[in-house]
């Protein structure tokens, strides 16, 4: 099957490898420029506010006025940071998150890359994030950023373990680690995704209770390693400051603040993938076309990320002990006997 | 632990040590406050007008026949930030005695009223300005010039210092 309309289009030469490499990017900038304001004007309405309004007509140009201001500001280095790894750190954080973006299928006809471990790749790479992190805080040479770092480490490591097994999981349940065939799998009504026990008979529903524990364990770790709140512990403002990105101004904080964003995206978009059905559309062959699946992928995926920012501005930050019992007492169990449960039930299908 | 101590009412019971519908609890608040009227008003647009109760800041009453100031020097004995400093004189009206000088340093006023409250002629009162705005130290010590404002426009505070003082 044809992945990709790039290389329909272009043909698979440097001209059409160029174009699908740069085509998340134009994706993720505006994404981020999306977010921000959702971020800003959701916070303001969930706290009776209006939020920016003088920038533009209802404010819609605040974070253009952010980025310039970003771009202004001093881009200091600590004198007594490492200035290598100080300076590579947020570069290789926001490479982690825009390497993911190679495997993630806006449709049926684009994916960059259509390799058949996608959901194993983009996992390995997610774990990029926390170098970056680790670097900048270690290179900062400032004991809040290292506190930052260090808790980071603590909390990514925990959680990827749930986050990992909800996603083998899946893959059991699909029995491939292939994006578009995780989806193909998922085609038809929405009754057909994984949340509802996938494709089948209606004996399906039988795992349902534990595909939507898995939704919820998935989504729950996916907050802890993009450092959101409720898990937003890394960069607690009350404790340590700003966490890892204390000593960080100007462009290189835009680079953390970015990958942040483009990491919020990739786990929604995971999860939509996962267990939402990825680029199909929910009514069947309804709207089914190449431009209507990117439209459904988008949508879902930024429902996700609008629940990540409601979230924040619902619950407080856990505590490290907290954030410890939930990661490994009760998240960890409970993925391991959905994944029993849903191994045998594949193996007995 | 402390929390042994809790009587049954006050500990968790099942569902809300599950957390999970608490929070969607939680998250149905948020999102019912999204779409509530918003408290913020647009300010240079939309203005907060005080009632007749409102402390702005302090003024002298202008009638038709002149200042009510009698320059009895009262307001600025009482004034606790030493704020108000006053010259009386005289002149061949009924009324002899004037402030030939009166300022008001507004860097040092904290609108606690007490000037008002002491005058025996209603002359200095609170009027309803909040929006005070200096650009050098001289320009914030108001003369008489800057603190006479028509009686018409005290009207609101004038009454309630009628019915309330």
């Amino acid at each position: 099957m044809e992945q990709n309309f790039v290389y329909e289009l272009i043909g698979n030469n440097w001209i059409g490898i160029l174009i699908i490499c740069t085509l998340p990017l134009l994706f993720v900038l505006p994404f981020a420029i999306v977010a921000i304001l959702g971020e800003m004007k959701i916070a303001s309405f969930i706290q009776e506010r209006l939020g920016p309004m003088r920038t533009g007509p209802w404010g819609i140009l605040q974070p253009f006025a952010e980025i310039l201001k970003l771009l202004q500001k001093e881009d200091i280095t600590p004198a007594a940071a490492d200035k290598t790894l100080f300076n590579m750190a947020p570069f290789l954080m926001f490479i982690g998150a825009y390497a993911a973006f190679a495997v993630i299928p806006f449709s049926s006809v684009f994916i960059p890359s259509g390799i058949n471990v996608g959901l194993f790749f983009i996992f390995a790479v997610g774990s990029f994030a926390i170098l970056g992190i680790v670097m900048g805080g270690w290179a900062s040479n400032n004991k809040y950023s290292l506190l930052g770092a260090m808790r980071s480490v603590a909390q990514i490591i925990s959680y990827e373990v749930p986050a990992g097994v909800a996603l083998l999981t899946i893959a059991a349940l699909a029995g491939t680690l292939d994006m578009q065939e995780l989806i193909h799998a998922q085609s038809g009504w929405f009754w057909n995704w994984f949340l509802f026990g996938g494709a089948g008979s209606w004996m399906q529903v039988l795992v349902m209770p534990f595909t939507v524990a898995l939704f919820l364990i998935y989504l729950t770790a996916a907050l802890a390693e993009t450092n959101r709140t409720p898990f937003d512990i890394p960069e607690g403002e009350s404790e340590i400051v700003a966490g890892y990105h204390t000593e960080y101004s100007g462009m290189k904080f835009a680079m953390f603040f970015m990958s942040e964003y483009a990491n919020m995206f990739v786990v929604s978009a995971l999860i939509a993938i996962l267990f939402f059905g990825g680029w199909n559309s929910p009514f069947g062959d309804f709207l089914n076309g190449p431009l209507w699946q990117s439209f459904w992928f988008i949508s879902k995926s930024m429902f996700f990320v609008f629940f990540q920012i409601w979230l924040r501005w619902t619950l407080p930050r856990l505590r490290v002990d907290q954030l410890m019992y939930v990661g490994w007492k009760v998240l960890l169990p409970m993925s391991f006997v959905c994944f029993l449960v849903i191994s045998f039930w594949s193996m007995l299908r | 632990m402390n929390n042994t101590k809790n009587t049954e009412a006050e500990r968790l019971n099942f569902m809300e040590k599950l957390y999970l519908p608490e929070i969607a609890k939680g998250l149905g608040l948020t999102m019912k406050y999204m779409f509530k009227p918003k408290f913020t008003r647009q300010y240079p647009e939309e203005r907060f007008e005080p009632t007749g109760s409102y402390r702005g800041r302090p003024v002298l009453v202008d009638t038709t026949g002149g200042e009510r100031c009698v320059a009895c020097g009262l307001c600025s004995r009482v004034c606790p930030a030493l704020a108000i400093e006053v010259q009386a004189s005289e002149t061949e009206r009924e009324k002899e005695r004037y402030p030939v000088k009166f300022e008001i340093n507004m860097l040092r006023c904290i609108f606690c009223g007490f000037c008002e409250e002491v005058c025996p002629e209603e002359a200095i009162v609170m009027s309803k300005e909040y929006d005070i705005v200096f650009t050098s130290q001289e320009e914030a010590i108001l003369g008489k010039e800057d603190l006479l404002v028509p009686e018409e426009q005290l009207q609101d505070r004038l009454e309630y210092l009628a019915e309330y003082k």
